[in-house]
């Protein structure tokens, strides 16, 4: 035992520790996690680029089905309910836990809704006959896919991002119920809120490329 | 876990945002502009859009040095990701 103890200490000799990014764990995993989401979402965001502009036809864009004004409104939401949360992460800061719940609890609500509206778009979608498999035979929309259209590449997108935002909402659901509502935040302890407030506005941050790509280009 | 900065105006941020928002929607169904010009207008207020995201409400203009570099790296490396796959396919 003593002498595996020395080997190992021998391959490993003694480093001297050095200044870090003055941050504490969570946050910079938060981080790293979100750089990892970056390529992530590259991947995606390139895989839709190159097919949309490389296929044969006309891409059939998101508004012959689905309403713009009501996507609009929804980025809309998201955007507001970013807001929200850094006013939560404002309260806490200012070591007022009452009103970090209220713009938690509305930052869960903006989020919810935008899952919702998200849901609603799915099933017009699906009822088009726009499935991730591909296009119903028969269907208003089989023609522009013989055009070129891919409904796997945007079904994808739209997953991802309703997939985050899903997990966004129940982190947020979990932190407030667990954590907010007991009163264990306060203002020299909020790390959750800044960690998980992190997570939000890059889905949100998310959401605003896409709604360009997506539905405006 | 005190911050040392001058807090930002969040409320005159979500302005920006919304008045950028609505320059968009404008943009892409209002103008009668070449479709060229509004792609590169359209993607030039999604970039700044999101800039306002990452620097204001995740604090990056506000954080060290070292952790907006960490942040920010990924974004060259997924911008030649996609280039390099749309190269690809011109080829």
């Amino acid at each position: 035992m003593t002498h595996a103890a020395a080997t190992v200490d021998q391959m490993r000799p003694p480093y001297p520790a050095e200044r870090g990014l003055d941050v504490y764990n969570t946050k910079l995993g938060m981080w790293v996690f979100l750089a990892s989401e970056v390529m992530f979402f590259a991947a995606l965001i390139g895989t839709y680029v190159i097919l949309r502009f490389g296929a044969p036809g006309e891409w059939a864009r998101p508004g012959i089905v689905l309403n713009i004004k009501i996507t609009a409104f929804n980025t809309f939401l998201l955007i507001c309910s970013s807001v929200s949360m850094v006013k939560a992460y404002a309260a806490i800061q200012d070591g007022d836990p009452k009103k970090m719940r209220f713009w938690l609890l509305l930052t869960i609500l903006g989020g919810a809704s935008f899952v919702g509206i998200q849901v609603y778009e799915y099933i017009h979608l699906i009822e088009h006959g726009f499935v991730p498999s591909g296009v119903r035979e028969g269907s208003e929309l089989a023609e522009l896919v013989a055009k070129g259209t891919l409904p796997a590449a945007t079904m994808g997108l739209y997953g991802s991002t309703f997939f985050h935002v899903t997990c966004g909402v129940i982190s947020m659901t979990y932190l407030y119920l667990t954590k907010a509502l007991p009163g264990k935040y306060s203002k020299a302890d909020y790390g959750g809120i800044e960690t998980v407030g992190l997570y939000w506005h890059f889905v949100d941050l998310v959401w605003i490329i896409l709604f360009t790509i997506v539905y405006l280009i | 876990m005190e911050t040392a900065h001058k807090r930002p105006n969040y409320i005159l941020i979500w302005v920006y945002l919304a008045v950028l928002t609505a320059a968009e929607l404008a943009l892409a169904f209002e103008l009668p502009i070449s479709r060229n010009l509004k792609l590169l207008l359209l993607l030039f207020l999604a970039i700044w859009k999101a800039a306002l995201v990452g620097l204001f409400f995740m604090h990056l203009k506000f954080e060290r040095w070292n952790l907006r570099i960490m942040a920010v790296i990924p974004l060259p490396l997924a911008v030649i990701f996609i280039l390099a796959g749309m190269s690809e396919h011109i080829w």
